[in-house]
């Protein structure tokens, strides 16, 4: 069992395996930044090692094949359109009307129907170390999904104390790109969790910049120069969380992003981005020789 | 590998014309072996419109046999996946396909594979299932897993079990239509991410072969898109004795002349796709590229550039066509072009197309409107005609009428299984006969029902959307078909079985309804709770004041000069004024 006093930030992490679970609440085509913000964390995630399988994707609605897409099937994050994150190897596990806040909490805390498909299970361990990404039009203390309902601090609190009674994470890193971002980490409780917000309570975050071809703005700020700073990682660079903290500072961004890291045990200088944006494997090298058993005969028949 | 058809004008010449066989000119197959074979082709038809129709085939067979309960580990070119679908589930034929579009019959012609906007699925059981309802419910979760769709809306209130329409395209004897369920999903997106599962099932996935060309920007850039996944069992040889699984991908897309930027009629595979061919799928046994080039044999200016000395002549939706053959296992075929063009003149008027609309105006009532036509000068051919709507639709099936040229027709056969609320939709078939020459109407009334608040979708006033209409049929036809069941043909002129030589089978799908519902004012209960509220603490507390608040007599206060004269008399010790 993990130590839970203050010795425990001289353990490094003990993750073995890595998830991600990015979700898209926005349904109508002027939310087509909302799409661009999740697609271009998946690319950055599933770039720096996390395989597809690995990655629940949750997407309210189709951007790319969209009827109004003047370009179809690609999402761009900026007017030169050179980069589509969409790109050509995508796997959205929830899409449409799956996405709600019940199929969201049932997918952090694994209270699915048995005959779900694996492909749209968070089948975490205690050893995961798991990326939640939220995107959308929040609120002070909620976010909306879809225009139809929503989901409060309280219950994304209630769901990683689940989670952590249920043993799904061993640490979870969670960033929210909405307005007023911060109420949404304001009520959590369990350890080893650290929240990123895009502004303050009180604060609206603004989107980066419209593209008069395509006719809508195509990505949030926060976003951007997240995504900026996450094309220079490579998955065996060093950087650890404070430079994420540091992620659009006010002068870009408009408003102040927030993070909060009283629950988390280790340091957070002491965290590689590449242990929640990457699967990197642990490998131990031995040089001792190991004798193999003899190979099984086929038995002669007779 | 670089196909263009260009814009130059040069003279087909005659001479390379080489083995016009009626029959084929593919080779033959390989002798009866323990091992999977896998076909790839292409058949590019220029159309009418100047558009230009593309069709992918890849076919993987697999010799296996599930019906005895047999079990399969071993897997070599049939995806695993899909496999372990079919042996967990009893599973004997599987249909489904995704499409983006809607097929213009009449400016098109007809398709060599039909399918619906939308997603379509039917699925014919093995008889050795006991729950055909929660093995299907499994399946469809299954299925959206595998294909990334949405296939977990398909529940009781859109699947219908046809009696009539959807007869195995397989072998096989069974046809308790018990065991067959259909479902379709007309709100289905299609997009990029069923795209990439669907290339994954090949055996050569996108790497190598024909499925280089798919690529999503040019594939999505179309006025139809459409791609399947069609699993049957089918005859090992001509005495049947046994079964083999055959799996059939297709994909058919039409490209645009407009949007695709140019003014002239030139196609060229890089224009359709953005890619060449540099080589065939090395695990195929026969990878060949058909162009239609019937509309060329008057000599009009007409240029195939590389030309090909393979032609090859089939039978095809009750047509003769010609085609021209490339074969991409033939080291050959990939040198240098030259360019030339395609100017397309008349095409087969196709007999039977589909309207349906829905008529009537308001949110209460409406009627929908089938009107189905037989372009034949002087045969009347029957059709089958299979309707399944949503149960907020009531249909009022004793206002059904149906009329050719004025005049009333009766159905030969009609199956009818009223929907139950929020349990199953309404299953219509019919079998009509088409006078020749004529429109027939299908006319039905129906009513909207109110649904529940929370049964609303989250954008409930883009409307709902009713599926395709189907009509099946076997259509006469002035050629003679190819019956044969076993005899090698190409993939896209084989794959309705025929039983008769006069007639082909043909589907035709109408498009999808799209109706609104009566939908609530979804603020009214915070209105009503605010209102309510307001009145009732402004009611209630102006009575409370009124009937317990006590009143008082108060002196009014006294003035500067009497208050200093009081403060004198108290210091006096005298009582104040």
């Amino acid at each position: 069992h993990r130590n839970l006093n203050g010795a425990g930030q001289f353990f490094s992490s003990g993750h073995t395996n890595n998830w991600a679970v990015l979700v898209c609440t926005s349904r109508f085509w002027f939310n087509y930044r909302h799409v661009a913000n999740t697609l271009s964390v998946y690319r950055s995630v599933k770039r720096l090692g996390i395989p597809d399988s690995h990655i629940v994707l949750m997407l309210a609605d189709d951007m790319a094949c969209n009827h109004r897409n003047p370009k179809p099937a690609t999402v761009f994050s900026h007017k030169n359109m050179e980069l589509n994150v969409y790109g050509d190897d995508v796997e959205v596990d929830y899409r449409g009307y799956e996405v709600t806040v019940e199929n969201f909490l049932r997918v952090l805390t694994g209270r699915l129907p048995p005959s779900t498909p694996r492909s749209k299970r968070l089948l975490s361990d205690d050893r995961s170390n798991i990326l939640i990404y939220l995107t959308g039009h929040g609120g002070n203390g909620f976010l909306k999904f879809q225009d139809s309902e929503e989901i409060s601090n309280v219950e994304l609190a209630d769901a990683f104390e689940q989670m952590w009674q249920k043993r799904r994470y061993n640490e979870l890193l969670f960033i929210i790109d909405t307005c007023q971002g911060a109420s949404m980490y304001e009520r959590f409780y369990s350890p080893n969790l650290m929240a990123l917000a895009s502004s303050q309570v009180g604060e609206d975050s603004l989107s980066h910049q419209p593209d008069l071809a395509i006719g809508v703005h195509l990505m949030d700020r926060y976003t951007f120069y997240l995504l900026e700073f996450l094309e220079d990682i490579h998955p065996a660079s060093k950087t650890n969380m404070n430079d994420l903290f540091k992620v659009c500072p006010k002068s870009q961004c408009v408003s102040t992003p927030g993070h909060r890291t009283d629950l988390f045990l280790r340091d957070p200088g002491s965290v590689l981005i590449t242990d929640f944006f990457g699967s990197v494997r642990k490998i131990e090298i031995t040089m001792e020789t190991i004798n193999l058993t003899d190979p099984i005969k086929q038995m002669e028949e007779k | 590998f670089y196909l263009y058809i260009g814009a130059e004008e040069r003279r087909w010449e005659a001479s390379q014309v080489g083995d016009v066989d009626p029959g084929m000119s593919v080779a033959p197959p390989h002798p009866h072996t323990n091992t999977d074979s896998f076909q790839e082709e292409l058949v590019v038809r220029p159309l009418h419109s100047g558009d230009i129709y593309a069709s992918f085939q890849f076919r993987t067979v697999w010799e296996a046999d599930f019906s005895r309960g047999n079990k399969v580990s071993h897997y070599q070119l049939f995806p695993k996946s899909l496999g372990q679908v079919i042996s967990k589930f009893s599973v004997r034929e599987l249909h489904i396909s995704f499409t983006q579009g809607y097929w213009r019959t009449m400016q098109w012609g007809q398709p060599f594979l039909p399918s619906p906007p939308g997603a379509e699925l039917w699925v014919w059981f093995q008889d050795s299932v006991t729950d055909v309802d929660g093995t299907w419910k499994e399946l469809t979760n299954v299925l959206s897993g595998i294909f990334c769709a949405s296939l977990n809306f398909i529940d009781s209130t859109n699947t219908v079990q046809p009696s009539a329409a959807f007869k195995p395209l397989g072998v096989g004897n069974v046809t308790d239509h018990r065991f067959l369920r259909y479902a379709t999903l007309p709100r289905e997106i299609v997009c990029t991410e069923n795209l990439t599962p669907w290339k994954k099932l090949l055996p050569c996935g996108s790497k190598a072969g024909l499925a280089v060309l798919l690529k999503s920007e040019k594939l999505f850039h179309s006025s139809f898109h459409s791609q399947a996944v069609h699993i049957r069992p089918i005859c090992q040889d001509q005495r049947c004795k046994s079964t083999s699984l055959e799996l059939r991908q297709t994909l058919n897309a039409v490209f645009d002349l407009h949007t695709s930027g140019q003014a002239k009629r030139e196609w060229s595979l890089f224009k359709m796709f953005s890619r060449t061919l540099t080589e065939a799928c090395p695990l195929a046994s026969s990878s060949k590229i058909y162009i239609d080039i019937t509309d060329n044999s008057q000599g009009e200016q007409f240029e195939l550039s590389p030309a090909s000395s393979l032609l090859s002549q089939a039978v095809v939706l009750g047509d003769r066509r010609t085609f021209s053959v490339y074969d991409l296992t033939d080291q050959a075929t990939f040198g240098s072009t030259r360019s030339l063009n395609l100017l397309i003149r008349d095409m087969l008027r196709p007999l039977l197309h589909a309207e349906r609309y829905v008529a009537g105006y308001g949110l209460q009532t409406g009627e929908i409107h089938t009107v189905m036509y037989n372009h034949h000068p002087y045969r009347s051919f029957p059709v089958l005609l299979l309707d399944s709507v949503p149960w907020y639709l009531r249909l009022y099936i004793h206002t059904l009428t149906v009329t050719s040229k004025g005049k009333e027709n009766k159905p030969s056969y009609i199956h009818y299984q009223p929907s139950k609320d929020r349990l199953r939709p309404h299953l219509l078939e019919m079998l009509v006969q088409l006078p020749p020459n004529s429109a027939t109407e299908v006319t039905v009334e129906f009513e909207r029902a109110l649904l529940k608040w929370t049964e609303y979708t989250p954008d409930p006033n883009h409307g709902f959307y009713v599926g395709s209409s189907v009509i099946s049929s076997l259509v006469p036809s002035t050629v003679a078909t190819n019956t044969s069941i076993t005899q090698e043909q190409p993939l896209f002129s084989s794959f309705f079985p025929c039983k008769e030589e006069l007639s082909y089978f043909v589907r035709v799908y109408t498009e999808p309804l799209l109706v609104n519902l009566p939908t609530p004012d979804f603020s009214m209960p915070y209105n009503v709770i605010c209102l309510t509220c307001t009145v009732v603490a402004v009611g209630y507390g102006s009575l409370y004041n009124l009937l317990t608040r006590s009143f008082q007599i108060e002196e009014p206060s006294p003035g500067l000069a009497k208050r200093i004269a009081n403060v004198i008399r108290r210091m006096r010790g005298v009582p104040p004024l």
